[in-house]
């Protein structure tokens, strides 16, 4: 069976499955929220959940330091983000512990769990994961940096500064590239030049490849070969998932003036929870009623999450002007 | 005590800091083997190895950025930007991200690192070698801003900003580089960022300024003096946080005030020092607030007529403090 | 046709420049880039070259003179010209003007004058904030500021003097003051008058000007009277004593001769003539009094030149009476008409004018009882002479109804002394007290 060629066990396969509907009902549950008035913004994970899971379970989640972007749901519930972490920030709230109810949701941070804090400006992350990794190196660390963006985002010079600043100086980061086909509205062939992120890695002295990003299998091999080259002090890797982003690019979006209907159907069917699900029945680690009990834990999960996000407190508006500096 | 130049002092505060904290290291464009192209870094590369004082590639968004990341991890990276000039490309990582990132994280992450970069005309330097562009910043609450004008202050404040827990843009004038020479003492002292400092005390017009133009006011000042003019110079030192209550003494010194920069006038920081001396100290006023600034063309030419016509002078200040004397 | 040589700018910040040595002389040839002269500067000591060959024509600027950057120092005739050598006298005195007018910008007078009009009755915030914190009335006060305005230094000065609180006496009424010695002639060519007198700057009153007030704006008279006062009220430490007086005696004298008087010399008799020739007597026997400030020293006058302030409806003037000692009652009473005539009609000359060694000032002409003059500098005194008014006084234990009379004296400190200054004053009363209906004068 592919997980455990690749070393996973059994409990981590269904795991894996288990990270990746939590992600998408969370989700789900969020744009719910959202189209009944109860918050105001939605950025979503969806069709993404394969390559954030996968790439999650490739880390060590004790050392490793995550620059996320901000469709990473999935992963920061890897390295240690709930339901409930989600949905504080969505209802932006006090509690929220990426930023205290301050930033959009999807603009993850948690020093608990070494993510790195994030904006909205794209790729941005990635430089200062190539610092992270540079401070590790000076230190004598071995642990390694993954970061994240968006194929359209792939195009801003931050990403080209960091990936060679990382290929010149062999540090230890992970560029994953989620390519979901669309930066919003505009798909990918005007948005990448010669069509392939992943031979980008070549011009900057690193492997690059292109994974399926429906499969989380094959985005955990992909990565997991990243951290063990990091590890080994052979310098940064370029990962490229292929996916398809199956909902508009926000709650504010509307998908239907720029794709069809008929796309998104067909790429449903390769929606990567479905697929997975496939696999672990294949396989005899999942049953329809073991899937059911999964869903129904997750079911109570997310709805406590949102009870509690929901009658959680607001920032005081003397919340406002604290840590502009250190006090 | 010892005699040195201001770069002297710049040099003199990193080394001190590096010997002291191992967490400070030093990356930017030939600030390596070279030692800088304005020999800032002479001799660290020397006594620190490659590794903490680093010679990146030509790529400030990356400084910037590799600094920031390092800073969240908890270094104390000093990046240096060749010129201020070419501060531009690295302005969304200063802006978006150092700037923001204690705030955006509700106080969890922090980003204490330096931006040193070299500012300022009359070096024959022409558009892209001159410019003041601290008037970008000192908007943008999150970064502290420095600005010294001697040898004193520069390994004063250069040593706080070092041990800041947030990010300070260090504004280094570069013709005081070589021009400005002072004592500097050999103990390990500190000068709080956010003080400024009476450079002469006088009884008719104050001067508010930093960095070169303290030296020409001073000159003025001396002129003047011939003249029965008796002139207060305040030196800000920190542009941020400004040291209000300082201004607002030397307002009160004479009641006629003359606020000096090379920036350009319109935007600039002498706008932001006149409007809280409007605000703050308006009875105290014996004559309008009156600026004195590089003019409202985009920066300073190459040619010697052209550039001199834009650069303030000793006489430029005088005849603008004579003015205020007489009103 | 001799080249103007001038003062060359020595460095960045140089202005001027001051002439340590000329190393040539007039009529000394002197070959291109030769030194001509020394120039010794705050930052540099050099010598200059000369740019052409030729002879030296005309030293302008002597050695040790301070020059200003740009102006004439020499002239130097160009190889071949000719040449008419100048006189080797130094120059500098008469050559000077010329180089103002010739050469470039007279230094110094700048732009006061060009802002002035937008100063001059508005106030900074400092300096309301401290004339309420302090009490000052504004009114009081004249600036040194452009165009007269109150500058914060003149209210802390004015504060530290101890000078305009609110409901001190105010700076003398209209009258009982002086005027410019030597200038403003009404028919003369004031301006020139004027340009001659040193202060730059002219105090201006600080008012608030509010919808519906005139401003009217300054005639040089009011320019000149106005500088004077405050010349006069900063140089001059004054000092104020007052005097009764019983002129009873010479009241009844007056109303016995008046009639008669007007009739027979053409003039009416009023008291002034008596009180000048008090003053004069006195004067005689106090020569101290007639003394005049000399900077470094006192100068104590032989003539008696008695200065009278005559008012006109917009202006003042105090036209002289010289050698008042040589004068009767009847030649001081033609005199003083003729003055007042004089002004009135606007026909004062210069030498009317001039000379003065003491003012008088009949304030009571207009009722008042008590008046605080400003001395008409460089005069040391100035005495008024105030209403004459009835009041119950004490005599030999008892009660009388007598004329009285209240004079005052304004003295410059740094002349007189309070004693001989009340030992004058004293005597001039005792001399006015001396008439009776009897006398005879």
């Amino acid at each position: 069976m592919k997980h455990r060629e690749l070393g996973l066990t059994d409990e981590q396969a269904i795991s894996m499955y288990r990270y990746m509907t939590l992600a998408r009902r969370t989700d789900e549950r969020t744009w719910l929220l959202n189209r009944a008035g109860k918050i105001p913004f939605v950025i979503s994970c969806q069709g993404h959940e394969a390559a954030q899971i996968g790439a999650g379970f490739a880390l060590d989640t004790e050392k490793d330091w995550l620059c996320p972007y901000y469709r990473d749901m999935g992963l920061v519930m890897v390295m240690g983000q709930t339901a409930q972490d989600y949905l504080l920030s969505s209802f932006a709230k006090a509690e929220d512990p990426n930023s205290g109810g301050r930033q959009m949701p999807g603009h993850f941070g948690d020093h608990r769990y070494r993510i790195l804090t994030g904006s909205s400006p794209v790729t941005t992350q990635m430089v200062h994961a190539t610092g992270i990794a540079y401070a590790g190196k000076l230190d004598k660390k071995d642990f390694v940096v993954l970061t994240t963006c968006g194929e359209g985002s792939a195009n801003q010079g931050d990403l080209h500064e960091a990936m060679n600043f990382a290929g010149v100086h062999k540090l230890p980061v992970i560029f994953m590239v989620q390519n979901n086909q669309y930066a919003i509205s505009v798909p990918l062939e005007k948005q990448v030049a010669g069509g392939s992120i992943a031979a980008r890695g070549a011009g900057y002295g690193m492997p690059g490849v292109s994974v399926d990003g429906n499969d989380p299998l094959e985005v955990y091999r992909a990565v997991k070969e990243a951290v063990e080259r990091g590890r080994r002090g052979e310098g940064p890797t370029l990962v490229e998932t292929i996916s398809y982003r199956l909902v508009p690019h926000s709650s504010d979006d509307d998908d239907r003036t720029y794709r069809s209907r008929e796309e998104v159907e067909e790429a449903k069917k390769k929606d990567s929870l479905f697929q997975y699900r496939q696999y672990l029945l294949d396989h005899g680690l999942l049953t329809e009623e073991s899937d059911a009990q999964i869903e129904a834990e997750i079911k109570k999960e997310v709805d406590a999450a949102t009870d509690y996000a929901e009658k959680a407190a607001y920032p005081d508006p003397s919340e406002t002007y604290k840590y502009v500096f250190a006090e | 005590m010892a005699i040195m130049s201001y770069i002297e002092a710049v040099t003199l505060a990193m080394r001190e800091e590096m010997q002291r904290d191992s967490q400070v290291f030093v990356l930017g464009e030939d600030v390596g083997v070279r030692g800088g192209v304005f020999r800032a870094t002479d001799g660290l590369y020397s006594e620190f190895g490659e590794d903490r004082v680093l010679d990146t590639p030509l790529t400030e968004s990356a400084i910037a950025g590799v600094a920031i990341g390092a800073a969240a991890y908890g270094k104390r990276p000093i990046a240096e930007m060749q010129f201020a000039d070419f501060i531009m490309p690295a302005i969304n990582q200063i802006i978006s991200e150092a700037a923001k990132i204690r705030y955006r994280s509700n106080n969890k992450w922090s980003c204490p690192m330096v931006v040193r970069a070299p500012y300022g005309g009359g070096i024959h330097g022409a558009l892209y070698h001159s410019q003041s562009v601290e008037k970008i910043f000192t908007g943008v609450p999150g970064l502290k801003i420095v600005t010294p004008s001697t040898p004193y202050d520069v390994k004063g404040l250069l040593k706080s900003a070092i041990r800041d827990d947030d990010p300070v843009l260090f504004f280094e004038h570069k013709r005081c580089y070589r021009l400005i020479k002072g004592e500097v003492p050999a103990d390990d002292y500190t000068i709080p960022i956010g003080k400024a400092d009476v450079k002469r005390e006088g009884t008719d017009v104050t001067v508010i300024t930093y960095g070169m133009m303290v030296h020409f006011a001073l000159q003025a000042a001396e002129q003047l003096e011939k003249d029965g003019i008796s002139v207060h110079v305040l030196d800000l030192r920190t542009l941020v946080p400004l040291d209000k209550e300082a201004v607002l003494e030397a307002v009160a010194k004479t009641g006629k005030v003359l606020v000096v920069h090379e920036d350009n006038l319109t935007g600039g920081f002498g706008g932001e020092v006149s409007a809280i001396i409007a605000e703050e100290a308006f009875f105290e006023l014996d004559a309008p607030v009156r600026r004195l600034a590089g003019p409202d063309v985009p920066a300073m030419p190459y040619s010697p007529t052209l550039e001199k016509e834009f650069i303030l002078n000793p006489d430029k200040i005088a005849k603008a403090i004579r003015e205020l004397a007489e009103f | 046709m001799a080249t103007e040589i001038k003062m060359p700018q020595l460095g960045e910040s140089v202005t001027e420049g001051t002439i340590a040595k000329w190393l040539k002389k007039p009529g000394d040839p002197v070959a291109k880039y030769e030194a001509i002269c020394e120039v010794s500067t705050d930052k540099v000591n050099a010598e200059v070259p000369a740019t052409f060959e030729g002879t030296m024509v005309e030293i302008v600027a002597g050695e040790g003179e301070t020059v200003a950057v740009g102006e004439i120092i020499c002239k130097m005739a160009e190889e071949g010209a000719e040449v008419t050598a100048a006189p080797t006298t130094p120059v500098a005195e008469e050559a000077k003007p010329e180089a103002t007018n010739a050469s470039a910008p007279a230094p110094a007078k700048v732009d006061v004058s060009a802002k002035r009009g937008s100063g001059s009755g508005r106030f900074s915030p400092a300096v309301l904030r401290l004339s309420q914190e302090n009490d000052i009335d504004l009114t009081l006060l004249t600036g040194t500021g452009a165009g007269g305005r109150i500058t914060r230094k003149d209210i802390l000065t004015a504060i530290e003097q101890g000078i305009g609180k609110v409901g001190s006496a105010p700076t003398p009424q209209v009258i009982s003051v002086d005027e410019p010695v030597v200038a403003q002639v009404p028919t003369v060519d004031v301006d020139t008058a004027l340009s001659t007198t040193p202060p730059a700057s002219k105090p201006a009153m600080g008012v608030v000007t509010e919808e519906g007030d005139i401003e009217i704006p300054l005639t040089s008279v009011r320019k000149t009277i106005a500088s004077r006062m405050v010349q006069s009220k900063h140089e001059a430490p004054h000092a104020w004593t007052m005097m009764e007086v019983d002129v009873t005696g010479l009241v009844e004298l007056r109303n016995k001769m008046k009639h008669d008087f007007k009739v027979r010399e053409g003039v009416s008799l009023t008291f002034m003539p008596f009180f000048i020739k008090a003053v004069s007597d006195a004067l005689k026997e106090f020569p101290v009094i007639n003394s005049m400030w000399g900077g470094d020293k006192i100068i104590q006058k032989k003539r008696i030149n008695i200065s009278i302030a005559v008012a006109t409806d917009d202006a003042l003037y105090v036209p002289v009476i010289p050698d008042v000692d040589e004068l009767s009652i009847l030649g001081l009473a033609k005199k003083v008409n003729t003055l007042a005539q004089k002004t009135r009609a606007g026909k004062l000359d210069l030498s009317d004018l001039q000379g003065g060694t003491f003012t008088v000032n009949n304030t009571g002409s207009f009722g008042s009882v008590m008046s605080q003059p400003i001395i008409n500098q460089p005069q040391a005194a100035i005495l008024s002479f105030e209403a004459i008014v009835k009041r119950p006084v004490v005599m030999n234990n008892m009660f009388a109804v007598r004329d009285m009379m209240n004079i005052c004296m304004s003295l410059d400190h740094r002349v007189l002394d309070g004693l001989v200054a009340g030992r004058f004053l004293a005597r001039v009363k005792e001399l006015l007290e001396e008439y009776t209906v009897d006398s005879t004068f």
